[in-house]
């Protein structure tokens, strides 16, 4: 044998002992959870033969608590470049077979290595989390390598797209990372994110509760909203993830690829989904199944404040962010949530060039003293700012109830709207007709002989008066009143004349948006 | 997902005079409700541990006045008296586990 042909063979030994990760019996343990290994999840994400690694002999260099006798495979993580769908990719995994996926300082800075790749080739990262957390035989060591993930994930935030996937426990620190990231990922009983686990809160508080009750996937698709795609299995997420990758672009400074333009596949009318009368509910998505190219409308935080619907889908082949109040759930109102999650999007499709159509139909914003203690003003005026900040192309179509403070803030034209729409089943006012009735009618309807008739009497003028488009109209503040079999066309035409929208704002550091 | 598969059950929804039929979120029916804590009810500001108790029922005291000592988040903290008055009742004795809100003294 040749002394290459040695050398080669040695290589390939090498490779194929730390490609085994933590070993055989490690791999069973991992599969007995119905979890994939670190391995076999990039290879099922990425194109075939597509994934390259990088840094698989990185060694850690740590000599305290018999750490200097520990060979740990790639120290934990595993990192490299491929494609999905052709596009290009930056991705790491954790391996929770090597040490439990512990991230060490080493480990941090193969991921820190990777995301610096990410962020000069101006290309998407992901990172798959599967870790017990911070490797404590390190010390600050490990700590320094978790400063330094979330340092790059907030210089890369708006630059770069980048994804968190959420396969195994991601506890302490580690979340931190996946929620500066712009899409959280997380999967039915295998996924685990909280900041102190339950055997803390047990021993501080005495609280029993157990982890998935306390971080699984289903409360952060559910609850606190810090996941935006729910998946039953693994192989579910990962094409969650590939649909995704297909509407974004690489950066932000080019915009997503465009598609064959196709038309809707569900060919019911707007008019046949929307009841006449405004108290009745409908499920908004099936409006935007109605104008989005082959009616595929890819949602985003499903199950996170139900009451708004933000997702993204195709108009013309075209990639488009959609906001719509969903008068299926609580009505449709603004409130905390619902506030926090459309100006988050919103502010995603700016900042990579993604147009935001929004439709319209809401009641207000929710009463309450839950609501007004948790700061509804401060969450409500995320979207006034994320929607005035935006310069993409901004179209409104109010499809029917838009009430005062809702009116204004779900992209109205005082807030920078290019285009607004508006169906004749459309209310724009400050209240809805009861209240308004109430307020200004108030002596006529106490002194009448018969107040509820007069009351009666009194919404139908206010009705008549003000629960129209007309007002708003007649002031230039919306542009046209269409008949709802126009809409689609009317988007694609408006979308299309926006292409080359270019509004320049005050040069300033940054703005302070009401976190 | 979900929404899709069960069957919609539509409730009355008051926002300002009008009522809607939509349907209600988990976290929406979980919601907290708020209740007026009276001025003179000392509660855990933090889930944690008493390690002392330094007044008994009936006992006057002083606005400022230490009463008990609450062991949260490795801190030992001294509670004070919100209202001077009288000790009505002690609801924690020393080594109990308490959670976040738990009333422990009322004064009166």
């Amino acid at each position: 044998m040749t002394s290459l042909k040695k050398n080669i063979q040695t290589l390939r030994e090498k490779k194929a002992k730390i490609e085994m990760g933590g070993g055989e019996a490690a791999i069973a343990k991992q599969e007995a959870k119905g979890k994939m290994t670190a391995r076999q999840r990039i290879l099922a994400l990425m194109d075939k033969n597509s994934f390259k690694e990088y840094d698989l002999f990185v060694k850690h260099e740590v000599r305290d608590f018999g750490m200097d006798k520990k060979e740990l495979a790639g120290d934990g993580v595993i990192t490299g470049t491929g494609t999905i769908y052709g596009a290009p990719i930056c991705i790491y995994a954790q391996d929770f077979t090597v040490e439990g996926g512990s991230l060490g300082l080493k480990h941090a800075r193969k991921i820190t290595k990777i995301m610096d790749h990410a962020l000069k080739m101006k290309i998407p990262i992901i990172g798959i989390n599967d870790s017990g957390g911070a490797r404590i035989q390190e010390g600050v060591g490990a700590l320094a390598g978790y400063g330094e993930i979330f340092y790059r994930n907030t210089i890369a935030s708006g630059v770069i797209p980048q994804l968190s996937v959420i396969l195994g426990p991601c506890a302490g620190g580690a979340v931190y990372s996946p929620a500066l990231t712009d899409f959280v990922f997380v999967v039915d009983g295998i996924s685990n994110m909280f900041i102190t686990g339950p055997s803390v809160i047990k021993t501080v508080i005495g609280e029993e509760i157990s982890m998935e009750d306390l971080g699984g996937a289903r409360v952060h698709a559910e609850i606190t909203g810090n996941a935006h795609f729910f998946a039953r299995s693994e192989q579910e997420c990962f094409d969650q993830i590939k649909k995704l990758i297909t509407f974004i672009p690489w950066n932000n400074s080019t915009k997503a690829t465009s598609v064959k333009p196709q038309k809707p596949t569900i060919k019911k009318s707007i008019e046949d989904i929307i009841p006449s009368n405004p108290k009745q509910p409908y499920d908004v998505r099936d409006v935007l199944r109605s104008i989005i190219d082959n009616s595929d409308f890819f949602e985003i935080q499903e199950l996170f404040a139900a009451n708004i619907v933000i997702g993204f889908g195709r108009m013309n082949g075209e990639t488009v962010g959609f906001v719509a109040n969903q008068p299926m759930v609580l009505a449709g109102v603004l409130d905390c949530d619902s506030s926090d999650k459309a100006a988050r999007f919103i502010r995603y499709c700016d900042a990579f060039n993604i147009p935001i159509v929004t439709l319209e139909d809401m009641p207000g914003y929710l009463p309450g003293v839950d609501q007004e203690h948790a700061g509804v003003i401060r969450h409500g005026a995320k979207v006034l700012y994320a929607y005035s900040e935006a310069t993409v192309p901004k179209i409104t179509v109010i499809l029917r109830k838009a009430y005062g403070g809702g009116y204004i803030a779900m992209n109205s034209r005082h807030l920078g709207a290019d285009f607004v729409f508006a169906l004749p089943s459309a209310e724009i006012a400050v209240m809805g007709p009861e209240g308004a009735a109430n307020i200004i009618f108030r002596k006529e309807i106490m002194e009448a002989e018969n107040p509820d008739e007069m009351r009666q009497l009194k919404v139908q003028e206010y009705i008549d008066k003000f629960a129209n488009p007309y007002v708003a109209a007649a002031n230039g503040f919306i542009d046209a009143v269409i008949e709802p079999k126009e809409t689609r066309d009317l988007l694609l035409h408006t979308l299309e004349m926006s292409r080359t929208k270019d509004e320049i704002r005050p040069i300033k550091k940054h703005g302070i948006p009401p976190f | 997902m979900e929404q899709e598969n069960k069957e919609l059950e539509l409730v009355d929804f008051a926002v300002t005079a009008r009522k809607y039929k939509t349907t209600l979120t988990r976290k929406f029916i979980n919601r907290p409700i708020w209740e007026k804590v009276p001025e003179g009810e000392i509660r855990a500001f933090l889930p944690g541990t008493i390690l002392s108790v330094d007044v008994k029922v009936g006992q006057s005291v002083k606005k400022g006045q230490i009463v008990l000592i609450h062991e949260a988040m490795k801190m030992q903290n001294k509670v004070a008296a919100p209202i001077s008055g009288k000790v009505v009742d002690v609801l924690v004795k020393a080594g109990d586990k308490v959670s976040k809100n738990n009333a422990l003294i009322i004064i009166e």
